[in-house]
């Protein structure tokens, strides 16, 4: 037995230092990390109830965020009461304006010929945004009150699938809202810078409230109403396009108390919109004859044109564009 | 009928993780879910504590006012439950939610960010309890089968309790007359010693080595 020992102690002892070289040459397994900077621990940086997590999603570092309580207030109340009040209440003056004004015509009636005022392209542009929007904002709006006034219609097995597509149409359809939006920009701004003329308008408030009609303040293409119109849709709509992608990756730029922001913005942006909209689209309909044809056929009648956009009348009568008359020298 | 409600002890966690594993394992949470997670506060300074938090499951549940599809109810015993069948995945839960409750399995998807999922207090969704569908939608729904949230049940320290809030604020109260105010905070031992866990009822008096 004592050879066999001795066998077995010196074969140990033969093996011993390459166990010991064997579990000093391991080679780490593929993902182990090989630097401490390696080893992901999350410390953001913010100003609530923030800890350390070390799981790989820093927003969860966020023990408490009391924030939230105020966001929701926003969402449950005031959010519906600033576009519904606004809609409402636009909607409501445009009505007492209608009663006291009826629709504006024009005063010396239709000449029958045809100025041109907005080409394809302008058309194009005008009607992409427009629808863009107004489909944006009937599902926004499905999305805001669906749940106090269709839930209760339709029941939530139809209103899910309802509001599912609107979050998804709403989300899509605001890709040619800024293709149109950037045509129009590119189209109009000319048009639209605000000059000296302009105060003239706001001061007499367009001769909107003239019962007597046929007083104008002389514009050129676009009034100081129009211009007003344009800025609001191109600002509200840049504020909307840049806080609506940024509602769309969710804590790409910032933390929940940020996205809270961007949702406030999103619904106050949207609020002021709707109601503009509003406002544009009667005087473009039944608040004014011939003001459709601007943006329908894309010509309106001489005497529109000379009644509401005298200077700009001038210069299309001067490059021809006034059907039946010759170019004036 | 039980108030059922979660209390995570921080002078007895000691940021294991079991509750985040035992929970992960039970219901088969997808990566990137995260129903319970442990936060570190004050890492590594005097005074660090660590608290196992998931959804808290609320009286008046933020998360469910804010809904625009109305998906969420509780349940008799206050658990918030919600139907993924009815969930559009709209996110508006998380930014209402105080705790970051809300898990959604997508997060960049052009907004889609598939179905809510959250912490249910292992009580399974609105299916029929016990049920294949309830399982894949929601994991186990132990309330059903007797039992209390496996991350509780799991906690080696017995820091992270659940179960009715009246029989937890029992325990909770027992605990602090045992340790005796002042027993956690940072200081004190050096300064009154080691064994001097304060008396809770005569702040000042013998017990507290003061007078």
């Amino acid at each position: 037995m004592r050879p066999l020992h001795a066998l077995l102690l010196l074969i140990a002892l033969l093996a011993a230092p390459t166990f010991a070289q064997a579990q000093l040459t391991q080679v780490p397994g593929q993902n182990s990390p090989t630097t401490k900077e390696q080893v992901p621990l999350y410390v953001p940086q913010d100003d609530k109830v923030i800890g350390r997590v070390s799981i790989p999603d820093e927003k969860l570092a966020v023990l408490v965020q009391p924030e939230g309580r105020e966001w929701r207030e926003w969402r449950t109340h005031t959010l519906r009461l600033v576009i519904g009040g606004l809609a409402i209440g636009m909607t409501a003056v445009l009505a007492g304006f209608f009663l006291y004004r009826g629709t504006i015509r024009i005063h010396a009636g239709r000449s029958g010929r045809l100025v041109l005022r907005f080409n394809g392209l302008d058309r194009f542009a005008h009607w992409t945004t427009a629808v863009s929007f107004l489909v944006m904002a009937l599902t926004g709006v499905i999305l805001t009150f669906g749940r106090p006034l269709l839930i209760p219609l339709i029941g939530h097995q139809a209103f899910t699938p309802l509001a599912e597509y609107a979050k998804s149409i709403h989300n899509f359809v605001s890709v040619p809202f800024v293709v149109g939006l950037l045509m129009i920009i590119a189209l109009w701004l000319r048009d639209n810078i605000p000059e000296k003329a302009d105060w003239v308008w706001i001061r007499t408030a367009g001769g909107l409230f003239s019962k007597a009609g046929g007083q104008h303040p002389e514009a050129g293409r676009f009034n100081a109403g129009q211009k007003m119109v344009f800025w609001s849709i191109v600002l509200g709509g840049i504020g909307m396009a840049a806080s609506g992608y940024l509602l769309m990756v969710p804590f790409a730029v910032s933390g929940i108390g940020g996205m809270q922001i961007i949702h406030v913005v999103h619904g106050l942006l949207a609020a002021g919109l709707i109601a503009a909209v509003i406002g544009h689209i009667y005087i473009g309909t039944i608040g004014m004859e011939g003001a459709f044809d601007a943006m329908g056929r894309g010509e309106v009648d001489e005497n529109w044109a000379i009644e509401h956009h005298r200077r700009w009348y001038e210069e299309q009568l001067r490059k021809g564009y006034v059907e039946g008359r010759q170019p004036a020298e | 009928m039980a108030r059922m409600k979660f209390l995570c002890d921080s002078e007895r966690c000691i940021e294991c993780n079991a509750c985040v594993t035992a929970c992960k394992n039970e219901h088969e949470v997808p990566w990137g879910i995260n129903r319970r997670r442990l936060v570190t506060l004050n890492d590594g300074k005097p005074g660090e504590r660590s608290i196992s938090m998931a959804c808290m499951h609320c009286n008046d549940p933020p998360c469910a006012a804010v809904c625009p599809v109305d998906c969420f109810l509780q349940t008799a015993d206050g658990v918030v439950l919600h139907s993924k069948d009815l969930c559009i995945g709209c996110g508006y839960c998380f930014y209402a939610c105080p705790f970051g409750a809300p898990q959604y399995p997508r997060t960049t998807d052009f907004g889609s960010r598939g179905k809510m999922d959250k912490c249910t207090f292992c009580a399974g969704g609105p299916e029929p309890d016990g049920s294949v569908e309830e399982y894949q939608k929601y994991g186990a729904n132990r309330l059903a089968e007797g039992k209390l949230p496996l991350c509780a049940e799991m906690c080696s320290t017995r820091a992270l309790m659940a179960g009715d809030g009246a029989v937890l604020a029992d325990i909770y109260q027992e605990r602090s007359l045992r340790r005796g105010y002042g027993s956690g905070a940072p200081g004190w031992s050096t300064a009154y010693g080691r064994n001097d866990r304060g008396s809770p009822f005569a702040p000042g008096g013998p017990g507290t080595g003061g007078a």
